[in-house]
């Protein structure tokens, strides 16, 4: 079998993608002008896609010069992400499980008052491009009809106990509304300027914030998943498995 | 027929839209105001819906839309399952067109795992993806006659698609949740015969489209009732995030199909165009999707004729795990551009999901558009918006 190629390496490839990353090439080098230091971080993976990280003072600014100056016209998502492990240990990869030998649990269930430090090395996870300091991490993307080119933004936004604030994008893309509520209920995170920042989804009286990694997801609490049994690996194929998981294992940009 | 029309136009049409929508609300003679409640339970809202609406007499000053009556929680959900498990659960994300909501997921983990699906399976894929889309719009041409009282083409439209699904469904085993894309590739070939149903099934949708072109396109109370009604101006569309037909019908020339990279579909090997109409008004949003199925039936028609031989599955190991990166890929499902942003950290379960449905989007237009409108055209205006409560939901 073929060791599978990591999705890290950037490979060149051949034809119509090299003229594509030109494009992105081109517009990483506009960026890194008009942000300045405000660009923290950037990560392009050719005839792929582009990832910059911005500081959070500027995340609206960059919006806004990327819709009325790059002709990013088209606004795709805004979403946030969570970069603790899961305290629970509800990885399949674990020998064992550690909801089942009762392990890894960081409390009862309470979010709020378990103390994540202890369990969050500060800043993104292994496979995060244009990387991260804080726990939490807005992104969202935008797309130019121009040059069919997309680009995704991150900015950070602070660890557990800091306000967890950024600047919103409603004055820029007004579809962002319904994004920005959704990931304030989902993750806590205040966009500051928004005009109606309140739940979408949940109830109004709902308490925590249900896709933090420390949120339990309470059916699996319950009642342990028997996924474990179920992907014990096949005689012979394990280290194959295995392997190819291994060596991608590092690949934070 | 029309066809797309020159910048000016779409650029005039956004100016006047824009004045229309601030003149709309007359607010010196704004007397107290009714709210109405609409759903969740209603026949217009696919689902559970619910809008409140205040009113001014007739007009809608105000319109919000209330989700969370059917949240499942998917993204949260995915992180604790394995990349073949999440595929049943995204699945039921637009359930009309299910199999168009495997396809980015899988092309996503494909292109973090570096590995592409045989051509064969390329091209079936591909064919699913269309034929699916014929039977997600088939139902919205049916469906839209029902929201203005005219309750014929709905039964045609679930005569006619049920062509389809039994082809999905002798291929897949699903009428509804084929679960049929694998990474690397599909779970099974396709059955003795197939083609030949298909292009079958095909005749009876062609005849479907003329059929509503007859009934509905033409009709004279359609015309009323959707000519100049929810008027969205290209900008505004996509400023929005709208996507898919709702776009086109702006006059936007932009279709994922055609403009996207992704490798693991073949639409760049097909002879197909890219509809649109400039008036970006409820009747162009029917008229464009109508365009679609036809041209949906023209796609399959050509990928039956080509489908190559060879294997319908890559070499993939027998646990998948995929490698630490992130990838962002979308594809033109029925409702619109569909996405995924799966983050790997190199295990056998993504460390985070975002779905990116395209009715989410669409939706939100929702209370931009409702203002100033009236109450009977609510109804069409959401129709013709086409959502799936799943979609939104998730």
């Amino acid at each position: 079998m073929i060791p599978l190629p990591s999705a890290d390496t950037e490979t060149p490839e051949a034809g119509s993608e090299a003229a594509a990353d030109e494009g992105r090439s081109a517009l990483l080098e506009a960026l890194t002008t008009e942000l300045g230091d405000a660009l923290v971080d950037s990560h392009l993976l050719p005839g792929k896609d582009l990832w910059i990280r911005v500081a959070t003072e500027a995340w609206g600014s960059t919006a806004d010069y990327l819709r009325n100056r790059q002709r990013f016209r088209f606004f795709d998502f805004l979403s946030a992400i969570d970069w603790l492990p899961s305290p629970y240990g509800r990885s399949l990869d674990a020998a064992v499980d550690n909801i089942l030998e009762g392990k890894g649990l960081v409390g009862d269930g309470d979010d709020e008052g378990d103390d994540p430090t202890t369990h969050a090395p500060s800043g993104a996870g292994a496979g995060a491009y244009a990387g991260g300091e804080t726990r939490f991490q807005v992104f969202a993307r935008v797309y130019s009809l121009t040059t069919k080119l997309g680009v995704t933004l991150k900015t950070d936004v602070g660890n557990l106990g800091d306000p967890l604030q950024v600047g919103t994008w409603t004055g820029t893309y007004p579809g962002v509304d319904w994004h920005e509520r959704e990931a304030y209920e989902m993750f806590g995170i205040t966009f500051v300027g928004h005009p109606g920042l309140r739940k979408l989804y949940l109830p109004g009286d709902f308490e925590g914030h249900p896709m933090r990694k420390d949120f339990p997801l309470l059916a699996r609490l319950i009642k342990p998943w028997p996924g474990i049994v179920d992907v014990e690996p096949m005689p012979g194929v394990a280290d194959e498995g295995d392997a190819a998981g291994g060596d991608a294992g590092e690949g934070a940009a | 027929m029309t066809a797309t029309q020159p910048n000016i136009d779409r650029r005039q049409l956004s100016y006047i839209a824009g004045q229309a929508a601030d003149a709309r609300v007359n607010v010196e003679l704004e007397a107290e105001g009714m709210t109405l409640n609409i759903g969740p339970q209603h026949p217009a809202t696919h689902g559970t819906l619910r809008i409140v609406v205040r009113l001014d007499g007739e007009q809608v000053i105000e319109a919000d839309p209330i989700m969370g009556y059917m949240h499942r929680g998917y993204e949260k959900l995915v992180e604790v399952r394995t990349y073949p498990q999440i595929n049943t659960l995204v699945n039921r994300i637009d359930w009309l067109g299910s199999f168009a909501n495997e396809v980015p997921f899988i092309l996503a983990c494909e292109q973090l795992m570096g590995i592409e699906a045989p051509p064969r399976a390329q091209w079936i894929r591909t064919l699913f993806f269309e034929l699916s889309r014929i039977a997600n719009l088939t139902l919205f041409l049916g469906d839209m006659g029902v929201q203005l009282g005219a309750v014929t083409p709905v039964f045609y439209a679930f005569r006619d698609r049920e062509h389809i699904l039994n082809q999905i469904e002798s291929a897949t085993g699903g009428r509804f949740h084929p679960n049929f894309d694998r990474i690397g590739g599909l779970k099974d070939d396709l059955p003795a015969g197939w083609v030949d149903e298909t292009r079958r099934a095909l005749g009876h949708i062609r005849k479907f489209c003329d059929v509503m072109e007859d009934l509905i396109v033409g009709n004279e109370i359609f015309e009323a009732r959707t000519r100049g009604i929810g008027v969205i101006p290209a900008d505004v569309a996509l400023s929005y995030g709208l996507s898919g037909a709702n776009v086109r019908a702006s006059g936007v020339d932009w279709d994922l199909r055609r403009d996207s990279s992704n490798s693991g579909l073949v639409y760049d090997k097909l002879d197909w165009k890219v509809w649109t109409h400039p008036d970006g008004d409820s009747f162009a949003r029917y008229w464009v999707r109508l365009q679609e199925v036809r041209e949906a039936c023209h796609m399959v028609d050509q990928l039956l004729d080509s489908i190559p031989a060879g294997p319908i599955m890559a070499k993939v190991p027998r646990i998948i795990k995929v490698p630490a990166g992130e990838a962002y890929v979308a594809t033109e499902n029925p409702l619109g551009e569909m996405g995924y942003y799966v983050v790997s950290q190199g295990g056998l379960e993504p460390f985070r999901v975002k779905i990116r449905s395209a009715s989410f989007s669409n939706m939100s237009i929702a209370p931009w558009v409702l203002k100033g409108t009236y109450v009977p055209d609510v109804i069409t205006i959401l129709a013709s918006l086409y959502f799936i409560l799943g979609d939104i939901d998730r």
